[in-house]
């Protein structure tokens, strides 16, 4: 969009231009969150990047009703969450698409040089139920408390702390016995490959 | 029948405990890499021009 042609100012009296900057430098740095917590709902990339857009167009809207100052991170995370879900309620054929087309996306990688270990895990995650799945993503690489998750989700503290658990708890048998869907591997290979990955990433610590 | 599990030697229990916490340690950096692949993407123009645009409805009659 080339043509941006400046206007006379909003009618908004309590809303300053300077307002909706700080709001905009604030969320920009949050993008590639969204993006990432996205796919990790939606699977396929490019609905993914669907819904983080439709979450940055929502927050945006309601940028007069964020606290300045207050957590912008859990509060974006949790309207592309709900936007997820209320896509979701209105066409549930369709989200049993996209629920197999993120299965089919979590296999696959883009990056043909990435580590197997990688390719295991997303098929491991695949397999939790999404609610587990969602708790772990925020609470073990989105770096979310739990008390934060626990307002993202909409749920107790104890019910994210319990779901955390538990998606642990499966992961590590889903990768350990090789539970995954991948012909021709044999048990614990998952884990075997996760760990030795894990040894090298420390010695170069 | 199930045969009791041996837990004879501390020494034994000690280093399967060892490994089951490195396992989940090795799970929890996977997890971080695996979610930081994304973050790390160039982020598509489209993101920004829905700011952009957010600057004009605001500037705008909305």
């Amino acid at each position: 969009m080339d043509d941006v042609s400046e206007q006379s100012p909003a009618p908004r009296p309590p809303r300053t231009a300077a307002d909706d900057e700080a709001f905009k430098k604030e969320l920009v740095p949050l993008i590639p969150h969204l993006r990432a917590f996205a796919r990790t709902l939606c699977g396929d990339p490019a609905s993914a990047d669907d819904l983080a857009q439709d979450a940055m167009m929502k927050a945006w809207d309601a940028r007069a009703s964020f606290q300045m100052g207050t957590n912008m991170k859990a509060w974006t995370f949790m309207i592309l969450r709900n936007q997820f879900y209320s896509e979701k309620r209105r066409s549930w054929r369709q989200s049993q698409l996209d629920q197999e087309a993120a299965e089919r996306t979590l296999v696959a990688v883009d990056d043909p040089e990435a580590p197997v270990a990688l390719d295991e895990l997303r098929q491991g995650l695949a397999m939790l139920p999404p609610e587990q799945r969602e708790a772990l993503i925020l609470v073990g690489a989105g770096g979310f408390a739990y008390e934060e998750a626990a307002e993202i989700c909409d749920c107790a503290v104890g019910t994210v702390k319990s779901r955390v658990s538990r998606a642990r708890r499966a992961l590590h048998a889903i990768l350990d016995d090789g539970a995954y869907d991948r012909d021709g591997r044999s048990a614990g290979d998952a884990m075997q490959s996760i760990l030795a990955d894990a040894e090298r990433l420390s010695t170069v610590r | 029948m199930i045969e009791p599990m041996p837990s004879q030697d501390p020494r034994k229990a000690a280093a399967a405990l060892d490994e089951a916490r490195l396992r989940q340690q090795a799970i929890g950096v996977r997890l971080r890499q695996l979610f930081d692949e994304v973050v790390n993407e160039d982020v598509p123009d489209e993101f920004l021009e829905i700011l952009k645009r957010g600057d004009e409805r605001a500037a705008g009659s909305e």
